[in-house]
Formats: structure tokens, C-alpha cells, sequence
């Protein structure tokens, strides 16, 4: 997905080149990118907005990550304020309250991770193993559907489905005898990341198979015909034949869902919070947020989500050797 | 003994079948429902749909949580700020990815790679909240509706599909024939490149549109005034806060069974705002699903 083709650019005219006249090699060589550049001039045109873009909107934020390891002040600027060093992230991890926002994080990413995951691929299987066209354009149509809904009106359905006193859910366990009274899932601690993850399968599901359903369609039939006449039975087909082919695909999401684990989003998260499951609900990236642009400690809470994300580009380099090592697929 | 095993294996496999089509049924109507259950309840009574009547089919019918959204003149404000926001943002993504994704598609150019990575990189580390913020406050732009349009514009995991696209399925050397004709790169660009592309027009589009449709983040961080808040925005506000039960008592100071009513009021307001936001989506994606399926295709191939 992400890995980049082995770049040959040009090579092998430079080598034409220069092999015969080796004392005019640098010059020459030098002249031939010259003159490319010439020839290619338009092309760096069209690269030009994206570079641009790039710079001021990614690049630049990422150099203020700076102010992690300064007091900064408004006032006196990136280059003004007062260098500090690590002390923002000492403080980080000296709280008490910082080691809850971690936790709190990791629980809903692994919780998400071991639930959430296997069932996309389920799902891919069986729409996959299903021969009535009809019925599996049905199915994929609606459990894609979710994914298209924006997160507000998800959580709007959330609250409305779980309110306390009129909900359907409240209404259903009440007339089941389950409950008595109102329920309150939406305002309790430990119920958070049941609600969180689970609505989250919910809404993804249909789509995270899709890569999966992509993979199996590139199994060649033939496999499975001559499966069928040595006697194998659609269960082993799927466990030998199917499974193997989509494994590559499964793992390489694995590896990008395990260099996630400290990115639970940030926009569902604060959307179902409130002050009485604050307790699960605390996260790294809400955190970040309360921090820096409700209480204005903006070197603080820059050096929580910069510690944030080299967590996160360090899990992804882990992961990624460990699956090199393992001869899977890797990213890079 | 073939035979029987096949025989075996054939009573197997539809056992196998059945089985597979009812768990898929079981999934078919854990997704669908809550969303049925949404339509049926924004248009049954509110005191129906309160106490629990309503399960399977609306009860009573009323169009009044509908009425009041109609009336509601922020709501329409904010759907026609989306429109602007999504169609602007969509043609800078497009255009800005889909140069990209052609410049980067070409192989002979010095500086190919170092550019790539150059791109590469902030996929994997972003500048953080804080620091965006007051790069963006130092540019002038909170507060100002541009950078709803500018944030999260361009992509470089879609420059990177695009490229994909391009490159399998336009050959370096119709280039260099064009080239010969004296074809420079911005002309095939726009008179080759971008005709032979619909599906990864399409594709990023969709991404683009769907993405600024949706999103309410930027808009609750960089915007203050309210006469600029998107569609999700309007409707965050209206579902938590006070202000569908102030929409429902527009009557002024109200009283005992009145009080109730527009109570039960302010549940229906909050169904029929759902579906209104969500229906132009819901009703547009069967017929553009193949889009975004084949995006999510051309992005899990490699290289």
C-alpha cells in the first residue's frame, strides 16, 4: 500500500554516458540532470502546488512542535519563549492523571483492535463464499452504508437509541424485565468503551471488509474446481484456499492497526463524552485537546501529543520488522 | 466411495450455505435496523416512539419534528455553507492530487524520489493540534471560513492512489510519443491524462466531497461566527444543547401538559434531524459505491 517502487530514475542513461569518457563522467552527468530538468520543467510545475501545500500545512506545524520542550508564550513566539527541555513531558508522566489518559487510550485501542478486527474478515469470507449475486449486493450495499454517516449524527443515534428514560433500548430491557427504570449506559464509566467500540463495528464493518473482499476475488477459480474433485468441502476450501489468499492483506492491516494503537481518534471520543464517564473516556487526543485549547497550556499539552506520536511511529517501525523478520508482508 | 464422499461433501456444503446465508441475514439486520429505526421513529408520534411502541412499523404519523427543522432557518444556513465548503474544497483536492499523482507517475525526472519522500513523510508524523492552531492563528485564518477549505485538503495518501492509477494505466511511452509531436506535460496532462481518468476522478471526489460533508472538527475549532458553521456543526449544536427544546417551545413560557408535548417534541425534532442531514448521502452512495470501493482497491495494491 504504501511501500514505493524502486526508483530508477535515469539511471541507466547516465551509466551509457559515462562509461566511455570517464574523465568528463561528473561533468557530463551533471550537465545530462541539467538538461533534464530543462525537459522536465513542467512537471516540477505540476509538483509545485503539492510541495507548497505540503510545506505550510504539514511541515511548518511539524517544526512548531518545537514549543514541546519550551514555556511557550504567545507573546514571545516560537523563537522567543524560554527553552525548557523535557520538563512538559516529566510533568506528563509524574501525573497521575496522565497515566489514566494513557491507559484509558490503550484499553479502547486494543479492545477495538481484538474485537473489531477479526470480524471484517469473517465477514469478507462469508460474503465471499455466498453464490447468490443478488443477495450479496444487498448485504455489501447496507453494511457499507454506516461508513458514510458523519460522526455527529452517529453519536446522535447513540444517544438517542441509549437515552436513559426513552430510548429503545431502555424501553426493550424494561418491557423484558431485564432493567427496571431507567438505564444510564450513556453516562456510565464502564460502559464507555463497550459503546464506544461496539457502535464502532457497528459503522465499519461492511467497509473494512472491502479489502478483504477485493483479495478473495483475485483467487483463481481453478483452485477451487479442483478442490471440489479431490473431495474437499466448502469449510476446507475456505480454510485452505480462501483464508491463505487474503492472509498477506490481513496482516498488512494488522501491522497498520498495531502502529495505531495510541491514535484512538479524537472526534467520537469528545463527542460522547461527558462529565460522568469522564473517568474511560479521557483519552490522549481529548486530553491534548482540553489541555492545549480550553486551559491555553499550549507547550503542554503540544509535548503530550508529540510524545503521542513518536509512540506511534515507533510502534509502526516495531511492527514492521517483526513482520519483515517473519517474512510477511511488511510496509517498507 | 467417491460417490459417497461427494454425496457427503454436497449435503455438507448446503448445511454449510444456509448457515453462512443466516449469519449474513443476522449481520443484514443489525446494520439496517437502527437506521429503519431512525425513518420509522421521525415520523410516528413522539409519545409513541417515547414509550416504546414503535419497533417495526411507525405508529401514528407525524410530520411535525420535520416542520419545525423546515422552519429552522440554521439549518438550511448550514447546508448551504457545506454545499460551498465541500465544493470548493473538493476542486482544490482534486485538482492539487491529480497533478501530483501525474508528475509523481512519470519516471524520468531527476529528484523523483526525494520528492516522494519528502511527500511520505507527513503521513506518518503530523504536526499535532497546538501547533497547527497557532501556525493557522498566526496566518490569520481562525476565525476565517478558508481554512475550513484549506485544512485536510490535499491528502498525500491520495496523491499516492492517484499516482497508482496514472501509472498503470498510462504508459510512460504515450508520453514520449505525444512528446514527439511536441506535446509539452501540462498539455497531456489536461488533454490526455485527465479524459482518460473518470474513475479516479470520480474516486477522489467522492473522497474529497463525502470527508468535508462529514467533518465538523475544523469547524468547531478555527470558526466562531455562527453564520459560518457547516451543516455538522448546526446539527452537533442542535441535538446537544438546549436549542431543540428552545426550538420546540417557541411559543414562549409554557406549562404542565404543554411542557410534556414539547418535550416529546424535541425527541422527534432529533430524529427528523438526522435523517434530513443524512438522507442527500444516503440517497447519492448506491449509485456511486463502486467508486469508493474501487478507491479503497487501487489503494491496497502496491508501489
Amino acid at each position: 500500500m504504501i511501500r514505493l517502487p524502486a526508483d530508477k530514475t535515469g539511471k541507466s542513461d547516465q551509466g551509457k554516458n559515462s562509461g566511455a569518457f570517464p574523465g568528463l563522467k561528473r561533468r557530463f552527468g551533471m550537465e545530462v540532470i541539467k538538461k533534464k530538468i530543462k525537459a522536465n520543467w513542467q512537471i516540477y510545475l505540476l509538483l509545485l502546488p503539492v510541495i507548497l501545500y505540503t510545506l505550510i500545512f504539514n511541515y511548518i506545524p511539524m517544526v512548531g512542535n518545537v514549543i514541546a520542550f519550551e514555556d511557550y508564550k504567545t507573546f514571545k513566539g516560537i523563537f522567543g519563549s524560554e527553552w525548557v527541555g523535557l520538563k512538559h513531558f516529566l510533568r506528563f508522566f509524574s501525573m497521575k492523571k496522565g497515566m489514566t489518559v494513557l491507559w484509558n487510550t490503550l484499553r479502547i485501542s486494543i479492545y477495538q483492535l481484538i474485537a473489531g478486527f477479526p470480524l471484517p474478515v469473517i465477514l469478507a469470507l462469508m460474503i465471499n463464499s455466498c453464490k447468490h449475486m443478488r443477495f450479496k449486493k444487498i448485504v455489501q450495499t447496507v453494511t457499507y452504508a454506516p461508513h458514510f454517516i458523519s460522526t455527529v449524527v452517529i453519536v446522535a443515534i447513540i444517544n438517542v437509541f441509549f437515552s436513559p428514560s426513552s430510548g429503545i433500548i431502555s424501553n426493550l430491557l424494561n418491557t423484558l424485565g431485564v432493567i427496571d427504570g431507567p438505564m444510564n449506559t450513556l453516562t456510565s464509566a464502564s460502559a464507555f468503551p463497550h459503546l464506544y467500540v461496539w457502535s464502532g463495528i457497528w459503522q465499519g464493518l461492511g467497509w473494512n471488509s472491502i479489502i478483504y473482499i477485493g483479495a478473495l476475488s483475485g483467487v483463481d477459480p481453478a483452485l477451487h474446481e479442483s478442490a471440489i474433485i479431490d473431495g474437499a468441502n466448502k469449510l476446507q476450501r475456505c480454510r485452505y484456499i480462501d483464508f491463505p489468499a487474503i492472509l498477506p492483506t490481513i496482516v498488512l492491516l494488522l501491522i497498520l492497526n498495531c502502529g495505531q494503537l495510541m491514535s484512538v481518534g479524537f472526534e467520537k471520543v469528545f463527542l460522547m463524552q461527558n462529565s460522568l464517564n469522564l473517568s474511560t473516556s479521557e483519552i490522549l487526543s481529548t486530553y491534548v485537546y482540553k489541555q492545549g485549547m480550553q486551559q491555553s497550556q499550549y507547550s503542554f499539552s503540544a509535548a503530550v501529543s508529540l510524545f503521542n506520536s513518536v509512540v506511534n511511529f515507533a510502534m509502526l517501525l516495531i511492527v514492521n520488522t517483526i513482520a519483515r523478520v517473519q517474512g510477511e508482508n511488511s510496509l517498507f | 466411495m467417491r460417490g459417497n464422499m461427494k454425496s457427503k461433501n454436497i449435503s455438507f456444503d448446503k448445511t454449510f450455505d444456509r448457515v453462512v446465508v443466516c449469519i449474513l441475514i443476522i449481520f443484514l439486520l443489525i446494520v439496517a435496523y437502527p437506521l429503519y429505526f431512525v425513518i420509522i421513529a421521525s415520523i410516528s408520534t413522539p409519545s409513541a416512539v417515547v414509550s416504546g411502541q414503535v419497533i417495526l412499523l411507525p405508529k401514528g404519523f407525524s410530520l411535525e419534528g420535520y416542520r419545525k427543522i423546515i422552519e429552522y432557518k440554521q439549518i438550511w444556513k448550514g447546508y448551504a455553507n457545506t454545499i460551498i465548503y465541500v465544493i470548493l474544497q473538493t476542486l482544490l483536492s482534486v485538482s492539487v492530487t491529480m497533478m501530483a499523482g501525474y508528475a509523481l507517475s512519470r519516471k524520468k525526472y531527476p529528484g523523483r524520489t526525494a520528492i516522494t519522500v519528502y511527500l511520505t513523510i507527513p503521513m506518518y508524523f503530523s504536526g499535532g493540534l497546538i501547533p497547527t492552531y497557532l501556525w493557522m492563528d498566526k496566518m490569520g485564518l481562525v476565525g476565517n471560513p478558508l481554512v475550513i477549505v484549506l485544512l485536510g485538503a490535499v491528502s498525500v495518501y491520495n496523491v499516492f492512489i492517484a499516482r497508482s492509477f496514472i501509472a498503470s494505466n498510462i504508459p510512460d511511452e504515450l508520453y514520449e510519443a505525444a512528446s514527439m509531436d511536441g506535446c509539452s506535460h501540462v498539455k497531456f496532462f489536461l488533454s490526455v491524462v485527465l479524459p482518460l481518468s473518470p474513475a479516479i476522478l470520480a474516486v477522489l471526489t467522492l473522497f474529497s466531497a463525502v470527508g468535508q460533508w462529514n467533518s465538523w472538527f475544523n469547524a468547531m475549532l478555527y470558526l466562531k461566527d455562527e453564520a459560518q458553521m457547516p451543516l455538522q456543526a448546526v446539527i452537533r449544536q442542535l441535538i446537544t444543547s438546549q436549542s431543540a427544546l428552545a426550538l420546540a417551545t417557541d411559543t414562549g413560557a409554557l406549562q404542565g401538559e404543554d411542557m410534556v408535548q414539547q418535550a416529546l417534541l424535541t425527541e422527534s425534532i432529533k430524529y427528523a434531524v438526522i435523517i434530513v442531514s443524512t438522507l442527500p448521502i444516503m440517497c447519492l452512495y448506491p449509485f456511486v459505491q463502486r467508486y469508493f470501493v474501487k478507491g479503497i482497491m487501487i489503494g491496497s495494491v502496491k508501489g
